[in-house]
């Protein structure tokens, strides 16, 4: 072994950060054993036990890594800090799985409601937030931190700002789902929707987010390439505006410091139209911002075609940073709502097919001249999917907001079947595509341990979804019809569980289609898990590893 | 005591009245810079920047 030639020292950071984890360990013991309700307790006492590992991570990595830190560059290029971005990839699918499992769970709990074995813990209601904060928060944002962390440093041409930084969020952020996720099973929400977890989870989270940006804009500002690539500003407005998001929507005041309930800061329908300017900012911001910035750079990596039109992209991002901000209302149709807001939300949301489905035509034409690649590369086939999804459930939603509509679909399946034709076509396939590029790309492997197993995810999630999308499109949409129709003497035709009967085959064929998705995603998770196990000698011949079936 | 944030308060005002031509402005300035004859050449070279790098 060879001796350090610099004298070592622990860096101002490292000794803050363990000074402040050793600190936060010792309130948060306070905290957890003057708690006035259980969950409490056992969140206080959760976040000081990883506290006190945290400041025991600090102090081993420091006695493990040499005097100096890793060099910016090694022989004139950027050394890539590839560490962060391998733990978020496997978070991502962990929570990928676990959250698709849960909403199977749910689905099945829905057509066979004896499944919620007359617990509290596995209560639809306490599941169902799990489910969303699994796939959306813990599997889509540990995917959006991977990439942003992989992309930023590619198209900077720079490492990753921060040393101990990057760690600092991408664990963070997971604690912060472990957190909200046991919350929800122990019963501690503030019930609005996508912003479920309580005034200290938001709180830890604020923090997680400011550094996030703060390593994001550092990268950025410290960049080799002179033009800050499309990507990254998608990336960008998705980290500010869900921190601003974040910060509008939560404002609580906690019934005591030593407790998990707290109440919101405004009441009735100011309460909820911050809720839904949050809650489908979301989903412009997060669900979209953000994994457009992955088609920008994924897509044409992996078609190795330049962007269809850069002008487009630039145009692309502006309109739809401009028109996303004001559709919420259309979530608070024939509500007291005003009604000029109502308006306003739903010709908002109608302005906003253009820069979706210009930012469509820029993903798929960016295959000029590479469409041959989708019959041989199953990976760039999952991406381009994904991007022909997001076109049609951005044309879906619009219309869906329009008031018309609205008042057929609204409170029924026809809602959920377009969230999964959003999610699980545009977002889940989008992102399964990244992690298939991504994965080789940061532990160095020549390529994919089985492209014919992707082929096999591709197919089986894909019927997965169709067998998704048309049982909720028609449960949906009878429940909408059996709702509002009337007898020759204007009574309700159907009693409310007369609708509910109605739809139990479509519940039944909607939880075989989440199974399907589930399949797909385990079938996916081995051939990651082998990826990285099989070196690169025997990734060279991936036909000759094809295990039997 | 009187209540602040109502949305008679946030509606009102200089507020309403400038930000549709201002926002407007700014995205046919947008525009206009995505156009320029000028900037097509670094445009298309940013197109390429996934394909360039090491």
């Amino acid at each position: 072994m060879s001796q350090p030639a610099l004298s070592k020292s622990m860096t101002s950071g490292e000794s803050g950060l363990a000074v402040v984890f050793a600190v936060t360990a010792f309130f948060c013991l306070i905290a957890s054993a003057k708690a006035l309700d259980a969950p409490f307790a056992f969140h206080a006492g959760l976040s000081a036990a990883a506290s006190l590992a945290a400041v025991f991570c600090i102090i081993n990595r420091y006695f493990d890594r040499a005097a100096a830190l890793p060099p910016a560059e090694i022989n004139g290029r950027p050394n890539y800090n590839m560490g962060p971005i391998k733990f978020s990839s496997f978070m991502a699918m962990f929570w990928g799985i676990a959250g698709f499992l849960v909403g199977l769970i749910i689905a099945s709990q829905l057509a066979w409601p004896a499944l919620n074995f007359d617990l509290p813990w596995t209560s639809f209601g306490r599941l169902r937030p799990l489910h969303t904060s699994a796939v959306i928060f813990a599997f889509g944002g540990n995917v959006l931190i991977a990439t942003s962390f992989y992309v930023v440093q590619k198209s900077c041409r720079v490492r990753l700002a921060g040393d101990l930084a990057p760690w600092f969020v991408v664990v963070g952020y997971n604690f912060f789902i472990l957190i909200a996720g046991t919350g929800y099973l122990l019963g501690v929400t503030q019930s609005k929707e996508y912003a479920e977890p309580e005034w200290y989870a938001d709180l830890w989270l604020t923090i997680v987010w400011v550094a996030y940006l703060l390593v994001f804009l550092a990268t950025i500002i410290k960049r080799k390439e002179p033009h800050i690539f499309v990507a990254n500003w998608f990336y960008l407005a998705f980290i500010v505006t869900i921190a601003v998001l974040h910060l509008g929507n939560n404002p609580a005041l906690p019934v005591s410091v030593f407790g998990s309930k707290s109440y919101v800061a405004w009441g009735g329908i100011q309460d909820a139209m911050f809720q839904w300017w949050y809650g489908h900012n979301a989903v412009g911001f997060f669900l979209t911002a953000g994994f457009l910035a992955i088609m920008y750079y994924f897509i044409p990596k992996r078609a190795e075609r330049p962007i269809y039109s850069y002008r487009l992209s630039i145009i692309h991002f502006w309109a739809l940073i401009f028109l996303y901000i004001w559709a919420g209302p259309h979530h608070l149709h024939y509500t007291a709502l005003p009604d000029w807001t109502q308006t306003l939300g739903m010709t908002f949301s109608i302005m906003l097919w253009m820069p979706s489905w210009g930012g469509m035509i820029n993903g798929l034409m960016t295959l000029s001249g590479a469409w041959d690649k989708l019959r041989t590369d199953p990976v760039l086939r999952m991406l381009v999917v994904s991007v022909a999804f997001y076109g049609m459930s951005t044309f879906e939603g619009p219309m869906m907001s329009i008031k018309v509509v609205n008042s057929l679909s609204h409170y029924t399946d026809w809602t959920i079947g377009h969230v999964h034709s959003g999610a699980l076509g545009w977002v889940g396939f989008v992102s399964f595509g990244a992690l298939y590029c991504l994965v080789p790309w940061v532990w160095n492997r020549k390529g994919l341990y089985s492209l014919k197993l992707v082929n096999w995810h591709f197919w089986i999630a894909t019927l997965g979804i169709v067998l998704y999308i048309s049982a909720m499109w028609v449960s949906g949409i009878l429940q909408g019809l059996m709702w509002r129709a009337y007898t020759s003497l204007g009574f309700l035709e159907y009693s409310f569980i007369e609708t509910v009967e109605a739809m139990h085959p479509f519940y039944i064929i909607r939880a075989a289609g989440g199974a399907l998705f589930l399949i797909g995603a385990l079938i996916m998770a081995y051939n990651l898990w082998m990826t990285v196990r099989v070196g690169e000698a025997e990734v060279q011949r991936p036909v000759a590893l094809q295990p039997a079936e | 005591m009187k209540a602040i944030l109502t949305l008679d308060n946030l509606a009102s005002g200089l507020v309403t009245t400038i930000w549709t031509p201002v926002f407007i402005a700014i995205f046919l300035a947008i525009i206009a810079y995505a156009f320029w004859p000028r900037n097509k050449a670094a445009f298309d070279e940013a197109a390429h920047l996934p394909l360039r790098e090491e």
